[in-house]
């Protein structure tokens, strides 16, 4: 027992020593975002579908004038509950340039389930062109792509303070966002209380649609992150039982061997 | 018969084929009969782990490499077509990425075993160094591994590497632009990191089975660290240690499956989900997390070729451990002096492992050159005067006598097959 004891101590103080080094490297000059009750949180968390395909309308009304989601197909969108019939739809919206045809033509036209979400600007040099130099990224791996993930994102879209904190100089075409590392950010506060109507009745406070387009952007950054689970939740539990088993087993040859 | 292997095998298929080739023959003699000191505690179990976690990441990444794409352009998107468009891709790459972090954790476990043990002292000197040469070849792989997905860590941790090589006098700018294949790291430089990462593992498996060859000409040293004195010492490898093996192997797969499925991202760092930018440097350029000893005894010295020097000194200094610990006694459980010193070494190890992740500033700088001197000092200056100065305590006579509290047993209770039903 001493032994095993030593095993998992172990394995549990290099994991320990291990994980020491990244909250280590949480930026200093802005506070940790706090952490929020979400519904995929957790073991078995899901994605909240209703909330999901309210942060759709979020962004496709308000952050895709400015952010891409290229990583996207709207055939994927069934995973949040959306029918046939409404990705056929949502894709249709879209022009799509495919081609060359037999005559060697590009040609125009509507899209389809099997397409990725169109980026508003052709590359990055337009996109920044458009927005005083500054470069809105493309959203489909954000949540990821930050310390602090799901949680950083909704105090980034909540973190706007008209002005900036007494004794701290205004900054020309910049925003004061409590969150954003430096704290000056170049996108300018995005979401307004009813800027969405939301079809479901929802009322749309900024803090509703903030919560609404995090979870949908957190789906989009890992749609498989329900699938995930559910292995893992399985796997472990059957390497649990193994586990057992073969330790009765391992007693039980040893049973008579003093060691 | 003459050119005819003599075979003990019952079945007369596995008989014909082990006449004619004794791999059955070889099996049972290394794996089943292979005598192994009784007293073996779960710390025994972290190299069968090792080469367990090894085949994982071929097998994984043999997989990952029929979707990858080794193109600047391409690398970034093709890795996140893994995750969502290939079938469980996620779950390749989240294996495999993980596994690193599980494969160092699991040798550093078995180095440190090792250490604490005395297993590196003779007659276990070559297989101590074959697996030094694992460690290097571990660390290169996982290297250029890490480069692959061309995020932003990827892309910058791999600059700051390579231009290491610059601090080298005279030859230094010519060796770093022959390693990038051109100005900077670019694709010339992914193409030929993924060659090597692909490649390097099966150098690694073929050190592991001189590895192994090795530690089947001396056998495993023990928690006592006294040989084994007759057959009342020892006990076959099956089923004894395969059991035990096994049921530690489930336990870390428990561990490790924790981190694929519920933590896959927790080991890495946010910035490698950002495509490389040549343009944007990273506040923070970290190295993933079983470097960040390395970086920090790099970063500890004021001078880049001094650091440079000491960052590979720190582990080729491995190599001569053998002969720089003079004490006659393996095991640590009988030099109650270098106890304190050795926990004291791995406490300075996690220090160094804390500083390289933190930025170089502040009280981090001073703490990291504490950590590094006491490295150096554990190899060069403690374990041979403890060897001079320390008085042991008095050894066993055998392991037998230790673990039976008697004198000699009979062999035959010893080392009794499972009878019992
Ligand atoms: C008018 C254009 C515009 C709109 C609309 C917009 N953004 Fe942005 N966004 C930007 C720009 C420009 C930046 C770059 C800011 C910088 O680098 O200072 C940015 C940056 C971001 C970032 C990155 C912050 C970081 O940590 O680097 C996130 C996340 C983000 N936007 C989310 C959103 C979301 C969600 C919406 C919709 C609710 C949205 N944005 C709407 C222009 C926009
Ligand atoms: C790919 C990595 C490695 C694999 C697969 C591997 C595999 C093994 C295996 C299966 C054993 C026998 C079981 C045991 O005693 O734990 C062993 C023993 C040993 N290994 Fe490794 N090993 C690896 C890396 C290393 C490294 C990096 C070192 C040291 C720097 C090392 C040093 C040793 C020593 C000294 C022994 C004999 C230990 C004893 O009997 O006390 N190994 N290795």
């Amino acid at each position: 027992m001493r032994a095993l004891r030593c095993l998992l101590g172990a394995l549990a103080g290099a994991a320990f020593a291990a994980g020491l080094a990244s909250p280590a490297l949480a930026a200093k000059d802005a506070p940790t975002p706090p952490s929020q009750n979400w519904s995929f949180g957790g073991v078995f968390g899901t994605f909240d579908r209703a909330s999901a395909q309210r942060g759709l309308l979020v962004y496709k009304q308000v952050c895709a004038s400015c952010h891409g989601l290229k990583r996207v197909a709207y055939r994927n969108l069934a995973a949040i509950g959306l029918s046939d019939d409404e990705i056929r739809a949502l894709a249709a919206e879209i022009v799509v340039v495919d081609g060359p045809n037999d005559d060697g033509e590009m040609y125009e036209r509507p899209g389809r389930p099997s397409d990725r979400f169109r980026s508003p600007f052709p590359n990055e040099k337009a996109a920044r062109a458009a927005n005083n130099g500054a470069y809105p990224v493309d959203l489909s791996l954000i949540t990821k792509a930050r310390m602090g993930g799901a949680d950083y994102l909704y105090a980034l879209l909540t973190g706007y303070r008209d002005e900036p904190p007494p004794g701290v100089q205004p900054m020309e075409g910049m925003h004061w966002n409590e969150y954003f590392p430096g704290h000056w950010i170049a996108m300018a506060r995005p979401l307004y209380d009813d800027v969405v109507e939301y079809p479901d009745g929802t009322k749309a406070t900024t803090e509703q649609m903030a919560w609404d387009v995090t979870t949908f952007l957190a789906w989009a950054s890992q749609p498989y992150l329900e699938q995930q689970r559910q292995i893992g939740v399985r796997a472990i539990l059957f390497l649990l039982v193994l586990a057992g088993l073969t330790y009765a087993v391992k007693r039980r040859v040893w049973a008579d061997v003093k060691h | 018969m003459v050119g005819l292997h003599k075979s003990e095998m019952k079945n007369p298929v596995v008989r014909w084929i082990d006449e004619r080739l004794p791999v059955f023959t070889l099996m049972d003699k290394e794996y089943a009969k292979f005598p192994v000191p009784r007293n073996l505690t779960y710390m025994w179990s972290f190299g069968g782990m090792a080469m367990v976690i090894l085949m994982m990441m071929i097998a994984t990444g043999v997989f990952l490499a029929m979707f990858y794409v080794p193109h600047t352009a391409h690398a970034f998107d093709s890795v996140e077509r893994i995750m969502r468009d290939v079938n469980y891709g996620w779950l390749i790459r989240y294996l495999h990425a993980n596994g690193a972090s599980m494969f160092f954790i699991v040798v550093y476990i078995h180095i440190f075993r090792g250490l604490y043990y005395g297993s590196y002292k003779y007659p276990r000197e070559l297989l101590w160094m074959l697996g030094v040469i694992i460690l290097l070849l571990m660390m290169a792989t996982a290297f250029m591994g890490y480069v692959l997905p061309w995020g932003q860590m990827s892309f910058w941790g791999a600059t700051v590497i390579t231009n290491l090589f610059s601090a080298i006098p005279v030859v230094g700018e010519s060796i770093v632009i022959w390693l990038w294949g051109g100005f900077s790291v670019d694709n010339p430089t992914l193409t030929r990191f993924f060659s090597l990462h692909y490649l390097l593992p099966f150098a690694i498996v073929g050190v592991v089975f001189l590895h192994i060859v090795a530690l089947h000409i001396t056998s495993s040293n023990n928690p006592l660290g006294v040989e084994p004195k007759g057959p009342q010492d020892t006990i076959p490898f099956h089923p004894y240690m395969t059991i035990k093996d096994s049921f530690a192997l489930l336990l870390f797969f428990i561990f490790y499956f924790t981190f694929v499925f519920f933590f896959p991202n927790y080991l890495g760092h946010a910035d490698n989900y950002i495509p490389a930018d040549p343009l944007v440097t990273p506040p923070h350029i970290v190295p993933e997390w079983y470097f960040l000893p390395f970086y920090a005894i790099l970063r500890a010295v004021p001078d880049k070729l001094g650091g440079v020097v000491l960052m590979f000194a720190s582990i080729l200094i491995l190599f001569a451990v053998p002969w720089l610990d003079r004490s006659p006694v393996r095991s640590m459980k009988f030099r109650p002096l270098a106890r304190p010193f050795f926990w004291t070494f791995v406490a300075s190890c996690v220090l160094l492992g804390y500083c390289g992740a933190m930025p170089a500033e502040g009280i981090w700088v001073p703490l990291a050159k504490v950590g590094t001197a006491y490295y150096f000092a554990y190899f060069l200056v403690i374990l041979p005067l403890l060897g001079k100065l320390e008085r042991p305590l008095p050894l066993p006579t055998s392991i037998s006598e230790r673990v039976l509290g008697g004198g000699p047993v009979p062999a035959a209770a010893a080392a009794k097959p499972m009878e019992k039903a």
